[in-house]
């Protein structure tokens, strides 16, 4: 069994009365990549600030080899520190040197190295990242990507054995951001080093990562491989690892569209085990697309909110209420046959007619309409089947009223 | 019940406004005592230093030679008045150089490079501390202190007494210039009393002081700026501008208050 190189136990830190992180419990590997992701805001960026011991924790311990890090002596500490290296969220560029000073300047300052062979090293670097020609630029001049890949080199002159990477790619574009994790990727298989990424490029950090760990409430709620924490039926964690939150009424008022299929799988089993019956509701927003040119821009938004929430108000707990693809909500009633999907939906329409569900007060000429169509699922059905039988019954629900 | 817990409320709100200048000063002493110790362990930071005198030293020179002219126009002018009445206005030169030199130098001299270096020192530095900067020089194992405080303090040591002595020298001759330009003393009778009045032990005393003051002015102004992210009335930019506003009344405070201690104890 493999040991740890960094290993924090129970590690717990709060902020006046703002608890961040609460038993955190993170196993880091020597030469692996360990990528934690979790909500912004929910203590990625602390958590790393302990591991480089910018923050002490207010109890637990962080072990180094099995050496715990509150136990070192200053020299000792000191020695450790060398290993690392730390690329900030926010670049913490000196602003007041140019960039060739600011990636220089940790070898300036800890080596007796000549000038001439620093300099040497930082242009390599600079050529690897793509920045040469800016090095008597301050960072003051520079877009938010350089700024990036100039905190980058300078995380990496000191070829470092432990390199903490705080949102390294955030603001670069396409392109330029699988450069950097290629490069991320690419100096840890050449060097070795070890390496702890705060990311939220999911799936590509997945592709450069040997460990994933996911935080959230301040614990650690996953932690293993990439593939591990694709294959994970935990709905929490499968929502966030597709770009979303399981948070009702957020955005838009509805889960998406994994929700559907989790739902469907959950409906598809009491089916089959125990006999009850399950109706599919398909709601279409018809013209959803001219919606925002007549209307304001998030009025696609507010339509589909707009009626998630009157579903959710009629509908029981074991129903569930799921956006579909671009203009759909998928609307699964448990224990219900299609006869009485279709007096819910009698009895909803009844209730929103003549309301301005699509806030189309100001523009009653544009004619906005929703369909609506049913499917009964049977042992045998499929997600996909039911789509489409609920597609091709589908017929008009509401419609804004014309002048 | 209340009353009790009232008490004990009270007591323990006073306990915290005993303990945290305590706890205030033994920051700014530790503070200063790794800021002194770093100017002297090796490599020696000799680039730095000479990059902060001419910061703090040789931009400060106009400000000094226009304060210090003033500063010595308007002594000659009020002594002369003064001195005229008990028909001794042949000692306006000693007047003048004894004020200077003992007091008004030195004191002058330090609020005069709080308000021009001071200020700046302490923003810097804070809007290092508040965009992680001195994070970053932590975690390259760059000993911000060190890097960001030493220099200051070599630096203002040697700006300090010769930004003073220059000073004194201007606003001799600026009480020249009114006293014996604009009011007819004597100018051989003026300096001779300046010559004759002025004994090394005021000038040692002068150099004292602004030694002392030096190390009051960098270390408040600094200390201020490095612990911006403590401030609890504001963040951000908000933190910075109050760091510099505390610095600088602080700096002129103490350094007032030291001037006094100072003179209590040379006399």
């Amino acid at each position: 069994m493999k040991t740890p190189l960094i290993q924090l136990s129970d590690i717990h830190k709060t902020f006046g009365s703002n608890k961040v992180l609460d038993g955190i419990t993170l196993s880091i590997y020597q030469g692996e990549i360990t990528t934690i992701i979790g909500k912004s805001g929910g203590g990625k960026s602390v958590l790393l600030k302990h591991i480089i011991g910018l923050l002490e924790p207010d109890s637990g311990q962080i072990l180094f080899n099995g050496q715990p890090l509150s136990g070192m002596k200053r020299p000792e500490r000191k020695t450790l520190k060398r290993k690392f290296s730390y690329m900030f969220q926010g670049n913490a560029l000196f602003d007041s040197l140019t960039v060739c000073e600011n990636v220089a300047l940790p070898l300036k300052e800890t080596t007796s190295m000549s000038d001439k062979e620093i300099r040497r090293r930082a242009d390599e670097k600079m050529a690897h990242l793509d920045i040469q020609g800016i090095e008597d630029k301050y960072p003051s001049q520079l877009s938010g990507g350089m700024k990036k890949r100039v905190a980058l080199a300078r995380a990496l002159m000191t070829d470092p054995e432990i390199i903490l990477f705080d949102e390294p790619t955030t603001g670069l574009d396409p392109i330029r951001k699988n450069a950097v994790l290629s490069m991320i990727s690419d100096y840890q298989k050449k060097f070795g080093f070890t390496g702890v990424v705060v990311s939220h490029e999911i799936p590509d950090i997945f592709n450069i990562s040997q460990r994933i760990a996911m935080l959230s409430d301040g614990i650690i709620l996953f932690e293993g491989s990439p593939d591990e924490i694709q294959r994970t039926p935990v709905p929490e964690i499968r929502n966030f690892i597709y770009g979303y939150e399981d948070r009702p009424g957020a955005h838009t008022g509805k889960g998406h569209q994994p929700c559907v299929e989790l739902c469907f799988l959950q409906e598809m089993v009491r089916l089959q085990n125990h006999h009850i019956t399950f109706s599919l509701v398909l709601f279409t927003f018809e013209n959803i697309d001219k919606l925002c040119e007549h209307a304001e821009h998030i009025a696609g938004h507010t339509v589909i909110e707009n009626l998630a929430l009157k579903i959710r108000s009629k509908i029981t707990i074991t129903d569930s209420c799921s956006r579909f693809g671009l203009n759909k909500i998928v609307l699964l009633i448990s224990n219900a046959d299609i006869s009485q999907a279709q007096a819910f939906c009698e009895s909803l329409a009844s209730e929103i007619q003549g309301e301005d569900i699509a806030g189309l007060k100001h523009n009653p000429a544009f004619c906005f309409s929703i369909s609506v169509g049913f499917a009964q699922a049977t042992q045998d059905s499929s997600l996909e089947t039911l789509l489409e039988t609920a597609e091709s019954s589908s017929k008009p629900f509401y419609a804004t009223s014309h002048t | 019940m209340t009353t009790l817990s009232n008490i004990k409320l009270s007591l323990s709100a006073l306990g915290r406004m005993t303990l945290s200048p305590v706890q205030e000063l033994g920051k700014i002493t530790v503070f200063f005592f790794w800021g002194m110790v770093h100017i002297v362990s090796f490599p020696l930071q000799v680039y730095k230093i000479v990059e902060q005198i001419y910061f703090i030293g040789m931009k400060s020179v106009f400000v000094i030679c226009l304060t210090g002219a003033f500063t010595g126009m308007v002594l000659g002018l009020q002594g002369y008045y003064t001195l005229v009445k008990f028909g001794s206005e042949g000692v306006l030169g000693a007047a003048v150089a004894l004020s200077l030199i003992r007091e008004m130098g030195p004191v002058l001299t330090a609020i005069m490079v709080v308000g021009r270096a001071g200020s700046a020192m302490a923003a810097e530095i804070g809007i290092m501390r508040i965009s992680e900067q001195i994070d970053a020089l932590e975690t390259m194992d760059i000993d911000p202190v060190r890097f960001l405080v030493s220099p200051r303090i070599a630096a203002a040591l040697i700006s300090f007494p010769l930004l003073t002595a220059l000073f004194d020298v201007i606003g001799i001759f600026g009480g020249y210039l009114t006293g014996s330009v604009l009011l007819g003393i004597n100018p051989g009778i003026y300096f001779s009393r300046v010559e004759s009045s002025v004994v090394m032990k005021d000038i040692s005393g002068g150099f004292t002081k602004s030694i002392v003051f030096a190390l009051v002015v960098v270390t408040v102004c600094c200390f201020k700026g490095y612990f911006t992210h403590l401030q609890t009335e504001g963040f951000g930019s908000k933190g910075v501008s109050l760091s510099t506003t505390s610095a600088v009344v602080l700096s002129c405070v103490l350094v007032l208050i030291t001037d006094y201690m100072l003179t209590s104890i040379l006399l």
